[in-house]
């Protein structure tokens, strides 16, 4: 196998069912985003999937580092009020 | 229709004819399966793979329609691995040895044209199983297609050496391809009964498909005279046909009966 450094890195996000979030799970090689489609595909779908697949350039996500983590997430610990704890869930709601 | 509406013509040539789907199937499915661990990527290696599996699935559900309609109790097992290279009925332009990718690629989708256009007409078939298998297969092979056509493009309309190597490979290719629109004497009991269906107007859909893919890949389709005469249908097969099989069959014919 060559070296895949003319292959830009797409990341695959894909809905494990119909209306379901679509969840990340992992990445391929590919030269566009047709071919990056059809690999994620060939990769992550071959033991089955429904929904739809995303592929999209890993260099496009601008993502948060291990430097945010305490601003990013910390003053949220002592706040329990912001999480739906006092509101009883009626149980059709799936997915909550 | 069912195997017991069937008169003894009939079978005959239904056999014949899912030999050659089944064989063509199996043949080209092993050729892909060559690239396991071979592929220009990772990505593409289990792309290959997967084309491979579902070939050779689909030879299996051919081939084990075959056997049942035969009677002579072979099933697909049998018939993929007990026969030799005069008794397969694929067409020549599967077994032809992988090449490069580029020739791998350009095989794939000329055969999985045509396949899709057999199986699209076989989904109309009298015959029940026959038409349960083409209405499974043809969302494979438009995968196939799929697949095979964006790559044609991408070698295609590529650099350079891309370009010139898969213009040689359809160059090669495409004498073999005549081949896969000759109807056989005995078809003729099929089509009169709308189990198989005449062959006419599938090599101009075929064409309409293929050309307009070369065209955008600023490939130039070869002249029709350039054809070799090859008719795996007759058993009458190229050089390569009996080196790989001798490959694929060598453990059950050296382990006859062996399982897991």
């Amino acid at each position: 196998m060559s070296d895949n450094e003319l292959l830009s890195v797409w990341e695959v996000f894909m809905q494990q069912k119909n209306g379901g979030p679509q969840q990340h799970v992992g990445n391929v090689h590919a030269a566009d985003a047709e071919l990056a489609l059809q690999n994620a595909r060939d990769v992550y779908a071959r033991r089955g999937g429904n929904g739809s697949i995303w592929v999209v350039p890993s260099k496009e996500i601008y993502a948060s580092g291990s430097d945010d983590e305490a601003p990013f997430f910390d003053p949220s610990d002592d706040k329990i009020y912001r999480h739906p704890n006092f509101y009883r869930v009626p149980k059709a709601i799936k997915n909550l | 229709m069912k195997l017991e509406d069937l008169d003894i013509s009939a079978k005959e040539a239904l056999f014949e004819y899912l030999l050659f789907l089944g064989d063509s199937n199996l043949v080209l499915g092993h050729r892909l399966s060559e690239w396991c661990g071979h592929g220009p990527m990772l990505e593409e290696d289990i792309a290959l793979a997967n084309l491979a599996l579902d070939c050779v699935g689909q030879s299996a559900n051919f081939l084990k329609l075959a056997g049942e309609i035969e009677g002579k109790d072979r099933n697909e097992d049998h018939l993929a691995y007990l026969r030799d290279a005069i008794d397969f009925r694929n067409a020549t332009i599967t077994e032809l040895p992988r090449g490069d990718f580029g020739f791998t690629i350009m095989r794939q989708f000329l055969v999985a044209t045509y396949l899709y256009i057999i199986f699209k007409e076989l989904r109309n078939s009298s015959f029940d199983d026959l038409k349960s298998i083409a209405q499974k297969s043809i969302k494979e092979v438009k995968y196939h297609i799929r697949h095979s056509s964006e790559w044609v493009l991408r070698l295609g309309d590529g650099t350079e050496e891309s370009h010139k190597r898969i213009q040689k490979s359809l160059n090669e290719l495409w004498r073999y391809t005549n081949e896969l629109f000759v109807q056989m004497p005995q078809d003729q009991v099929l089509i009169e009964k709308n189990i198989i269906f005449d062959m006419d107007s599938s090599k101009k859909q075929w064409l309409e498909i293929i050309e307009q893919v070369l065209k955008e890949a600023t490939l130039i389709t070869p002249e029709s005279n350039e054809y070799l005469y090859h008719n795996g249908r007759e058993g009458k097969h190229t050089e390569y046909l009996g080196h790989m099989l001798a490959e694929m069959q060598t453990l059950p014919r050296s382990h006859p009966g062996a399982v897991w």
